[in-house]
């Protein structure tokens, strides 16, 4: 395994074949997101602002030794990685850390690390590895069926029973979408989906109330303005009052005076947008239309079948949570706790995001590289 | 299972290629949506919501406004406002508030109960919002809280505008104002929009009477605040507009000096200018202290108040409802001669009692006036002469004179606390008690005593329409801006301001006005005691007392003086006049409740009063000629 780190690739090489397109727009988010969280501290350079950046340095370094690590190697350990995720996740199930009623995080000294964002990663790499080794023909018989299967709604349960609702249905589409780029037929998902149906009512009746209050809310924001629908309302406020120039950096009346809920991390868009109105709510949304944009171009020219699914896939999953998360703030779905990448403070997310564009960097600095 | 064979990975990638060709279409569905929702909301929409923000972001706290200045005739201030010193407290900035509290407790006086109640308010609400620990600090207290400022973190010493009454002669006209209630809100639609908690209301008087134009506009102070409610910056304040300035007939000496002559007794005393229907003054006795009431009054003053027998705080003027007793023998009489049914020349003999339908009416002299003509009957009050009076004359066409001169309706216009008063007729018996007239009711009606009921302003109404020759008035206490009438414009036949005659013969005005003269200034007249013998302070007036209770033929007997009886059972004593006789300018009413007989109580008041107000004449007259008075 280990062997596979060398590639004969000097650093020169690898820093040549970068793609910076992908690594500059990574970077110009990054700052941009250090000043929204300067912003959301009331223009203070205090704990969040200062985390932000800390992490974002250290993660930034870890996505570059990512990068430069063959893909081989990536490809190797791909289950092992999924393993470790996944034991990870069990022991958040025992020995995790709660907060505000749901047990998500794991104490690692160095940082409270909430393993389900890592599976967010986890998962494709899984499933990218597996249909590199399925050939084609057998992609849809059902015996080849059941790994998938069990290898993603393991981790969907136990996200799903920790309870964290949005992480868990973020997990499901990545390893949906990396199955279904497969090969997999859509009547195999059909099915899969028609015995959700059938499930349903008693998963709702698991669900906790809070849970349920939140999809109401989402029908209908307006019939609980103080409760519930107050996120959503507040932030289409701040979206809405940004009008087109924004009322400037560090002038956004609804985050400064806390109308705006959870500012650093779900609603940071929110908070950015009040600010720089219309033209920097584009900004961002080309960044990330960019970012998604490069991924899929490196899938394309990556040799290796693994690489390709990889990046389609994380490319997908990286347009999901943005998408999930814009919709949220904009109101356009009801509010299930998903992070804006990169942006959003949080120290897992953005680690599980920066790990998964650095296997996406391997690919690109290594895609002439047969594998063995 | 595991093959690498180069079609195998050909197939694969073109199917992970198709498919993610059908990604990338839905991806860019989805992102056209996103792209289509920002320009919905930042664009197009972006008014709406930049309201909404701001509805967020700014928080007003509206400011009472100062009251407007409510003046004498002089232009001297009767109702004006001063500054307060206030102690708020801030409970957030506090660290100690047990601490606060006790040093505020050595400094000012403040009671441990009074702490109580604020700890309970203060738990209440939110930490950042002020609350008033002492509404009004004297100027030491207030100079002693700054000295020792320093130590008293959270305290903020305040300075605000309240109304102040220089002097207490004049509440019951001017009324008084207090903290709003419930009630208040609810009848009034101008409070409710003013939405200023606590804000200080007129309640009764003018006050109350000129509350909607007098209280001025809503000012401001406005704050950014944050999502809790805390404020974090003011950014714009606004002091508001004061309320309109009055100015009042009133004028402010004759009232002190008519509140001093009275303070002792309970009673009134109106005083108007015959011409322009001008209240000159209006006293009511005994008075209250309507500065009590601003910051609210303590239970025990309240009681005291409302416990006194006197009632103070009655406006005995305009509320207090007495028969007119002999004071209404000027109108019977006017109403005989004008209805063509008595001749002045006829003579009645009273024995000190008549005789009808085997009932005793007696006269208030036991042994009798003999001999006498109507001129006579008036000057000295004879009952008897006067139930003759009233039988020739019935009382319907006594109550329509006495309705022409004003009684049984209102004087001043929507002043909430007047009271109307009866003049009985037989119509109205029949309508209120539901019996018909017997015509003993005649009689008592022909001395002012029975049903009849009348308020002493417009006993004072009565005797000003007397005086100028029989001409209706307008009273008024308010000179607004439309309606300057001044004396030049006063003319009885032909110009602008015409005024109605009440007459149909003026000899029949004069004869009455005569008699009159006669009652205060000719030996045997009833007020002849109290009479000025100064040409220009010459008055001639008619003295009355109405009575609480009937005498007993054992009383009568026993020859029972009023002051002999127990108090609450003794006579009010009335007084109506008007002066100077030669060229009339001014008249007055006074009541004494209680006083026994209007000549011993009630004239001498109005022999001071009258003097007074003609000694001040000549300025009175000055200042309707000012320019400020413009003609109309």
């Amino acid at each position: 395994m280990l062997n596979r780190i060398y590639s004969g690739f000097t650093l020169r090489d690898k820093i040549l074949n970068l793609d910076f397109v992908l690594l500059l727009s990574i970077l110009a988010l990054g700052i941009i997101s250090i000043f929204a969280q300067y912003s959301s501290s009331s223009g203070n350079f205090d704990f969040h602002a200062k985390n932000h950046t800390i992490r974002f340095g250290v993660f930034f370094i870890l996505f570059l030794i990512v990068s430069f690590t063959p893909i081989n190697f990536w490809h190797s350990t791909s289950f092992f990685v999924y393993f470790i995720f996944l034991l990870l996740l069990i022991l958040v199930k025992y020995f995790g850390i709660s907060s505000q009623g749901s047990q998500r995080w794991i104490n690692l000294f160095v940082i409270n690390l909430q393993p389900s964002e890592l599976m967010k990663i986890g998962i494709i790499l899984f499933l990218a590895k597996y249909y590199h080794r399925v050939s084609s023909a057998d992609v849809n018989r059902l015996r080849f069926l059941i790994y998938p299967i069990v290898a993603l709604l393991c981790p969907f349960f136990i996200v799903l029973t920790q309870p964290d609702l949005g992480t868990s249905l973020l997990i499901l589409a990545s390893g949906v979408v990396v199955t279904w780029l497969a090969g997999v037929k859509l009547k195999f998902f059909a099915y899969l989906s028609a015995g959700f149906v059938v499930l349903a009512p008693i998963a709702i009746a698991f669900l906790k109330p809070y849970q349920k209050a939140r999809i109401l809310t989402f029908l209908n924001p307006e019939k609980d303005p103080l409760g519930a629908g107050y996120q959503i309302i507040q932030s289409k406020i701040a979206i809405g009052s940004g009008g087109i120039f924004g009322k400037g950096f560090l002038n956004g009346s609804q985050s400064y005076l806390n109308f705006l809920p959870e500012k650093h991390t779900d609603f940071i868009f929110t908070l950015f947008s009040e600010e720089f109105g219309f033209i920097g709510s584009i900004l961002i949304v080309f960044l990330y239309f960019l970012i998604t944009f490069r991924i899929v171009q490196i899938g394309t020219i990556t040799r290796s079948i693994f690489g390709r699914l990889y990046c389609y896939g994380f490319s997908t999953a990286f347009f999901i949570y943005v998408t999930v998360n814009m919709c949220m703030v904009l109101g356009l779905l009801p509010i299930v706790g998903a992070p804006l990448p990169i942006m959003s403070y949080g120290g897992s997310s953005m680690l599980a995001i920066m790990f998964g564009l650095g296997i996406v960097m391997s690919c690109r600095i290594f895609k002439d590289k047969p594998f063995s | 299972m595991l093959s690498f064979n180069s079609s195998n990975i050909v197939s694969k990638s073109r199917v992970i290629g198709r498919r993610m060709f059908i990604l990338s279409v839905i991806k860019s569905a989805v992102l056209l949506g996103i792209f289509g929702r920002l320009v919905s909301l930042q664009i197009t929409e972006s008014r709406k919501y930049k309201t909404l923000s701001d509805k967020n972001r700014f928080r007003e706290w509206r400011l009472a406004p100062p009251r407007g200045i409510i003046k004498d005739f002089f232009g001297k201030e009767i109702a004006s406002n001063k500054k307060i010193y206030q102690l708020h407290i801030t409970p957030e900035n506090t660290k100690n508030i047990e601490l606060l509290f006790f040093k505020l407790k050595n400094i000012l006086n403040i009671t441990s109960e009074r702490i109580n109640i604020l700890k309970r308010k203060i738990a209440k609400q939110k930490p950042w919002e002020p609350i008033v620990v002492s509404s009004n600090l004297s100027w030491t207290e207030f100079s002693k809280v700054n000295l020792y400022l320093h130590e008293l973190q959270g305290a903020e010493p305040i300075v605000s505008v309240a109304r102040v009454y220089n002097d207490y002669s004049s509440p019951h006209i001017l009324g008084y104002v207090s903290k709003v209630s419930v009630k208040d809100l609810k009848r009034k639609k101008y409070l409710r929009e003013m939405n200023i908690p606590g804000i200080s209301v007129g309640k009764t008087g003018l006050e109350a009477k000129l509350d909607e134009e007098i209280i001025g506009d809503v000012g401001f102070l406005r704050y950014e605040v944050n999502a809790y409610g805390k404020r974090i910056r003011q950014i714009a304040t606004n002091k508001g507009i004061q309320g309109k300035e009055f100015t009042t007939t009133l004028d402010n000496e004759v009232q002190s000096f008519t509140a001093n002559l009275i303070k002792d007794v309970s009673g009134t005393v109106c005083v108007m200018d015959i011409f322009n229907g001008d209240i000159v003054s209006m006293v009511s006795s005994p008075a209250f202290n309507p500065n009590s009431f601003i910051h609210g009054i303590s239970q025990k003053e309240w009681d005291g108040l409302l416990g006194n027998r006197d009632k103070p705080m009655i406006n005995k003027a305009i509320s207090g409802l007495y028969p007119p007793g002999s004071t209404i023998k000027t109108i019977v009489a006017l109403s005989a001669l004008e209805n063509d049914i008595w001749n002045p020349d006829t003579r009645i003999t009273c024995k000190g009692y008549i005789d009808f339908y085997d009932q005793k009416y007696h006269c208030w002299k036991k042994k009798g006036h003999g001999n006498i003509n109507l001129r006579t009957a008036i000057k000295k009050s004879c009952d008897v002469y006067f139930y003759e009076v009233a039988r020739k004359l019935g009382v319907d066409r006594l109550a329509k004179t006495a309705e022409k001169f004003g009684l049984g309706q209102n004087v001043l216009v929507d002043f909430p606390e007047e009271k109307n008063g009866v003049v009985p007729n037989t119509k109205w018996k029949l309508n209120t008690i539901g019996k018909n007239w017997y015509i003993g009711e005649t009689l008592h009606t022909g001395i002012g005593q029975g049903y009849f009921l009348t308020t002493p302003l417009q006993l004072c109404l009565m005797t000003a329409q007397l005086a100028n020759g029989g001409y209706k008035l307008k009273p008024r206490l308010i000179i607004s801006d439309d309606q300057k009438i001044n004396l030049k414009d006063f003319t009885f036949g032909k110009g602008r301001n015409v005024m109605k005659p009440l007459f149909r013969n003026q000899e029949n005005i004069n004869f009455v006005k005569e008699a009159m003269f006669a009652s205060s200034n000719e030996p045997g007249g009833t007020s002849y005691g109290s009479r000025l013998k100064e040409k220009k302070f010459m008055f001639a007036g008619k003295t009355g007392s109405s009575q609480i209770k009937r005498f007993t033929q054992d009383q009568r007997e026993a020859e029972v003086k009023q002051k002999d009886l127990d108090f609450l059972s003794r006579d009010h004593a009335l007084f109506i006049a008007f002066a100077p006789y030669e060229n009339p300018k001014y008249a007055i009413s006074v009541l004494i409740e209680h006083g026994g007989s209007g000549s011993s109580a009630a004239a001498p008041i109005a022999k001071k009063v009258i003097k007074k107000v003609i000694e001040r004449d000549k300025l009175r007259n000055e200042r309707k000629n000012l320019s400020t008075f413009k003609e109309t």
